[in-house]
C-alpha cells in the first residue's frame, strides 16, 4: 500500500489521482453470512481501473451478493454480517469512520430491472446532483445533458424531458437508470445483471454503452450471460458455491481456463 | 469549463445537518409512534382511576351484581350495572340477526355468484352504507323505522331495542359483507375449479367448499361486527330510549351501556358526583366487552386459518 | 353392475339445478335489501330535509324557531374541527407509519405497537370521549375547545390512517428505495424525495376516508361536553364551538316535529360535506394511479 490513509480519509473524495496503483477494489479475505447461511467464502479480488470485470457464475453463487457488497447495499438485508475487508481506492469500506452516503456517492450502481423513479426524465436524472446539493438549474441542465448523451439515450428522449420516465419503453429506462448514475460523475459503476430484464436488441445497446462507458468508468458487472462477459469484459471471475474459483483476463477465462469447473461451466455442463 | 460533479458535492454544503438530521428523525419518529401505545396507556389508566374513585363510593358487589340501575335518584340511587349490559345485548342480539344473514348472504353474492361487473358497482355502494355517520342512521331509526314499525306492531313504544336493533344490523351489514367476502374470496380458485369440474351447482360449492374453507374469517367478521354494534352509541342514544330496565321486554323504552354515557354528559351532571365516576365505570365495562371482542376476533382468525 | 346410474344423476340435477336457483335468488334478494335500505335512507332524509334548504338555512344561527333556524355555527365549527384533526392526525398517523415501515426493527417493542394500533381500532369511539373528557378538557385544562375537541377525534381516527400510511408505503416498490440509497442519498432524502412521493395517493385517499369519520362522529363530541346553542363563531382554537352532528343531535331530540325537518336538513348539508370529501379522494385515487 503505498499511500497515506490518513490523507484520504480527510479528503476521500477527491483522492483518485494520488493513487499511484490501478487497483480500484481489492477484497482480502471477505467472509459474508446471510445468518447461519455462509454466503460469500475468503473472497480474494483485485479488480482494475477503467476495465470492464464480469463476474459470471451459477444462481446463487454469490455474485449478486459480492458487487452488493462492493457499495454495501447488502448491508440492507437484516442479518447480514461480514468479516475481512474490501479496499476501495485504498480505503477500507467497512470502517467506521466511512459513510455508506460517501462510499455510494462515488461508486454508482444499475439494478436487475430498470427503476427510475416515477418522476419525469429530467428529474430522475438530476435525482443524485440535486440531493447532494448542487441547486443551480444552468448546472443542472448541462449535467442531465451529458449524461443523457453519456447513457447513448439524449437522441431518443431529448424532447419529452418532463414525460414520465415510466412512459419509454424497458431497454430506454435501463438506459436512463445509467444516465441517473453517470450524473453524479461516479468513479466505478457497478451493473448487475443489467440486461436480464431486456430484449435482444436493448440489451446490444447496453453492451455497446458498456464499452463506450469504460473510457471513463470502470466497471464490474455481474451477468447470468457468458456470452455477454465473453463480449464486453477484460477479466472475469467465476464464483462457484461463493468462492472465487478462478479469476483472470477474459480471454483466458474463456478460452484455456485452468480450472476444471470453470471449463465445466462455460462449455454448459451445469448451471 | 465547470468543475467536475464530485467537486461541487465535495463543497456542498450540509454535510454535517444531514447526519444530523439521520440521527434526531428515527427519534422523532419513534415519539411519535408511540402516542398511540400512550393513548391505549391513557385509555386504560383513565377508566381505571376513576372507576377506582367510583368503587369508594358504591361497592363492587353492587356494581357487578345489582339488577337494579337507578343512578338520579336522590336517596335511593342504585348501581346494580345488569340492567344496562341487558339493554345492550338485546340491541345486539336484534342487530346480529339482521346483520349475519343478510350481510353473508351478500358476500356470498358477491363472491360466488356476481359478475365482475356487479361486484364492481355493489360493493362501492355497500361501503357507502359503512361511511353514513352514526347519527343519521339514529335520526332514520327514530323518525323512519319505529313509525313503520309501529304501524305493523302498535305494542311497540316510541322508544324500543327493536328499532335501533334493525338500523344497528344495517349498520354493520357491510362490515360482515367485506371481511366474509374477503375471507371467500382468498380461497383458491382452483379449489372452486376442482369441484366445478365434478359437476356441482354453484350453490354446492359456495356451500361445501367456499364457506367452511372461509369459516375463520366468516365467524371473525361476525365477531367484530358484535364488538361494533356493543359500541355503537348515537343509534340507542336517540332510538332506544333512557330506561334500564331488566327484563324480557323488547318494544318498551331500554338504556344501553354506551347512552348512559351520553345521557350524563348532556346533562350538567357536576364533576366530582358520582354519577359523574358512574359513567367511568360503564364505560370501563364497555371496554371490557370490546376488547373481549376484538381479541377473540383475532383469535379465531389466526387459530382455525385454513391451510391452502 | 355400476355404481353410478346416469338415470340417477340426471333425475337428481334437475333437483339439485332449482336449490342452486333458489339459493342464488336468496343471496341476490338479500344483497338487494341492503341497497334498499340505502336507497330508503337517502330517499326519506332527501325528501324531509330539502324543503327547509336555503341560503338562509345555511348563513342563520341556530334558533328556538325552527323555520329561523340555521347551521352556521355548526358548519363554520366543523370546519375549525378539521382545521385541528387534519394536520394533527396526519402528522401522527404518518409519522408512525414511516417509523413503522421504514425504522422499526423486528422486535416486541415494534410488535407491541402494532398489536396495539389494531386494538385501538377497536374501541368504541364514546370511550375516546371519555379519554378527551379526562386528559384534554379537564387534565389539560384545554376546556370544551377546537383544540380539545380535535385531538381527541386526532387519536380516534390515528388508527385507521396509520395502517393507511403503512400500506400506502408498503406498496412502494423496494427497487425504488436502492436505486436511490445506491446513489448515495441518505436515508431520510430517500423517504422524503422517493417514498413519500410515490405513498401520497394512498396516504391521502386513506386520511380523507378517516377524517370523513370524523366529521361524522357524534359521541365523543357529547362526552367532551361541547355545547350546542351558540350564538357566535370561534375566532381561535381555544374558543369553544359546535359541530354539524352535534346540532343535528340536538334538533332531532326536541318534541317539535318541526324541528325534525331542520334536522334532516341538517343531515343533507353534513351528507353533502362527506360526499365532497370522499369525491375528493377518488379523484385523487384515479389521477394518480401510478404504474411503476
Amino acid at each position: 500500500m503505498t499511500m497515506n490513509s490518513t490523507a484520504i480519509a480527510t479528503d476521500a473524495v477527491i483522492e483518485q489521482d494520488i493513487v499511484s496503483s490501478n487497483s480500484v477494489y481489492k477484497t482480502n479475505q471477505l467472509n459474508l453470512w446471510y445468518g447461519a447461511n455462509h454466503a460469500l467464502k475468503n473472497i480474494d479480488l483485485d479488480i482494475k481501473e477503467n476495465e470492464v470485470t464480469a463476474i459470471i457464475g451459477p444462481s446463487g453463487c454469490g455474485k449478486s451478493t459480492y458487487i452488493k457488497t462492493l457499495n454495501r447495499m447488502v448491508e440492507l438485508v437484516p442479518s447480514v454480517k461480514t468479516s475481512g475487508e474490501i479496499l476501495y481506492r485504498g480505503r477500507n469500506i467497512f470502517d467506521k469512520s466511512y459513510g455508506v452516503e460517501e462510499l455510494r456517492t462515488r461508486v454508482g450502481m444499475v439494478f436487475q430491472k430498470p427503476n427510475p423513479f416515477p418522476k419525469s426524465i429530467y428529474d430522475n436524472v438530476a435525482y443524485g446532483p440535486r440531493i447532494h446539493g448542487i441547486k443551480n438549474k444552468k448546472i443542472l441542465d448541462e449535467i442531465v445533458e451529458k449524461s443523457l448523451r453519456g447513457a447513448a439515450i439524449w437522441d431518443e428522449v431529448k424532447d419529452r424531458l418532463t414525460e414520465n420516465a415510466y412512459s419509454i419503453s424497458g431497454g430506454q429506462q435501463q438506459r436512463i437508470c445509467i444516465a441517473r448514475a453517470l450524473a453524479i460523475e461516479p468513479d466505478v459503476i457497478l451493473m448487475d445483471e443489467p440486461t436480464s430484464a431486456l430484449d435482444p436488441i436493448s440489451t446490444l445497446k447496453i453492451e455497446e454503452l458498456v464499452q463506450e462507458l469504460k473510457k471513463d468508468y470502470s466497471i464490474i458487472i455481474v451477468t447470468h450471460n457468458m456470452q455477454q462477459a465473453a463480449r464486453i469484459s477484460d477479466k472475469t471471475a467465476f464464483f462457484l458455491n461463493g468462492e472465487v474459483v478462478e479469476y483472470d483476463t477474459t480471454d483466458t477465462i474463456f478460452s484455456n481456463p485452468s480450472d476444471k469447473r470453470t471449463e465445466d461451466y462455460i462449455s454448459g455442463r451445469f448451471g | 469549463m465547470r468543475q467536475s460533479v464530485q467537486e461541487m458535492i465535495a463543497q456542498s454544503k450540509g454535510k454535517k445537518n444531514k447526519q444530523v438530521l439521520e440521527k434526531i428523525i428515527p427519534v422523532i419518529l419513534f415519539l411519535i409512534a408511540s402516542v398511540s401505545v400512550l393513548t391505549t396507556i391513557g385509555i386504560v389508566l383513565t377508566l381505571i382511576f376513576e372507576t377506582v374513585t367510583f368503587f369508594t363510593r358504591v361497592s363492587i358487589s353492587e356494581f357487578l351484581f345489582g339488577t337494579t340501575w337507578l343512578p338520579f335518584s336522590n336517596k335511593d340511587a342504585q348501581f346494580g350495572i345488569w340492567p344496562l349490559i341487558l339493554g345492550t345485548l338485546k340491541v345486539t342480539a336484534i342487530a346480529i340477526v339482521v346483520a349475519v344473514p343478510i350481510g353473508i348472504s351478500a358476500a356470498i353474492y358477491l363472491s360466488e355468484y356476481a359478475s365482475e361487473s356487479v361486484r364492481r358497482v355493489v360493493k362501492p355502494v355497500l361501503e357507502v352504507l359503512a361511511g353514513i355517520p352514526t347519527i343519521v342512521y339514529g335520526f332514520f331509526a327514530l323518525t323512519f323505522v319505529t313509525p313503520v314499525l309501529q304501524s305493523f306492531f302498535p305494542d311497540i313504544k316510541i322508544f324500543n331495542a327493536i328499532s335501533p336493533g334493525i338500523v344497528v344490523g344495517i349498520m354493520i351489514i357491510p362490515m360482515i359483507a367485506s371481511l366474509s367476502e374477503d375471507a371467500m374470496s382468498s380461497v383458491p380458485k382452483q379449489i372452486r375449479e376442482g369441484a366445478l369440474a365434478m359437476g356441482s351447482t354453484k350453490f354446492e360449492v359456495a356451500w361445501k367448499i367456499t364457506v367452511p374453507a372461509a369459516m375463520s374469517g366468516i365467524v371473525a367478521s361476525v365477531v367484530l361486527a358484535v364488538s361494533r354494534a356493543i359500541g355503537e352509541t348515537m343509534i340507542v342514544s336517540m332510538a332506544g330510549g333512557s330506561t334500564p330496565r331488566f327484563d324480557g321486554d323488547f318494544a318498551g323504552s331500554i338504556q344501553t351501556m354506551t347512552a348512559y354515557i351520553v345521557q350524563v354528559s348532556k346533562g350538567d351532571a357536576g364533576y366530582g358526583t358520582t354519577i359523574y365516576y358512574s359513567i367511568y365505570a360503564v364505560g370501563f365495562t364497555l371496554f371490557l366487552f370490546t376488547m373481549a371482542m376484538n381479541l377473540l376476533a383475532g383469535y379465531v382468525s389466526k387459530r382455525f386459518r385454513e391451510e391452502y | 353392475m355400476r355404481y353410478i346410474e346416469q338415470q340417477q344423476v340426471v333425475k337428481r340435477m334437475n333437483g339439485r339445478k332449482i336449490i342452486n336457483s333458489i339459493f342464488k335468488g336468496i343471496f341476490m334478494l338479500a344483497t338487494l335489501l341492503a341497497l334498499l335500505a340505502l336507497v330508503i335512507l337517502l330517499y326519506r332524509i332527501i325528501t324531509q330535509g330539502a324543503g327547509h334548504l336555503s341560503l338562509d338555512f345555511l348563513t342563520n344561527f341556530a334558533s328556538r324557531f325552527p323555520e329561523q333556524a340555521g347551521i352556521k355555527a355548526a358548519l363554520v365549527g366543523s370546519l375549525w374541527l378539521m382545521a385541528v384533526v387534519a394536520p394533527t392526525a396526519l402528522i401522527l398517523g404518518v409519522g408512525s407509519a414511516i417509523y413503522l415501515e421504514e425504522y422499526a426493527k423486528r422486535n416486541r417493542v415494534t410488535d407491541f405497537i402494532r398489536v396495539n394500533i389494531s386494538n385501538l381500532a377497536g374501541v368504541p369511539s364514546v370511550v375516546f370521549g371519555l379519554l378527551g373528557l379526562t386528559i384534554f378538557v379537564r387534565a389539560l385544562a384545554l376546556g370544551t375547545s377546537v383544540l380539545a375537541a380535535g385531538f381527541t377525534m386526532s387519536l380516534l381516527i390515528l388508527p385507521v390512517i396509520i395502517v393507511a400510511s403503512q400500506e400506502a408505503i408498503r406498496s412502494v416498490p423496494g427497487e425504488l428505495r436502492d436505486a436511490s440509497l445506491g446513489m448515495g442519498a441518505t436515508k431520510w432524502q430517500t423517504i422524503v424525495k422517493i417514498i413519500l412521493p410515490a405513498a401520497i395517493p394512498g396516504i391521502l385517499t386513506g386520511s380523507i376516508l378517516a377524517l370523513s369519520r370524523a366529521i361524522g362522529e357524534t359521541a365523543p363530541l357529547i362526552v367532551v361536553g361541547i355545547p350546542v346553542i351558540i350564538q357566535f363563531l370561534p375566532s381561535g382554537v381555544m374558543d369553544t364551538f359546535t359541530a354539524l352532528p352535534m346540532q343535528i343531535y340536538d334538533w332531532s331530540s326536541r318534541p317539535q316535529q318541526e324541528f325534525q325537518v331542520v334536522a334532516a336538513a341538517g343531515i343533507i348539508v353534513l351528507m353533502a360535506f362527506l360526499l365532497f370529501m370522499n369525491s375528493i379522494a377518488v379523484i385523487i385515487r384515479n389521477k394518480f394511479n401510478k404504474r411503476y
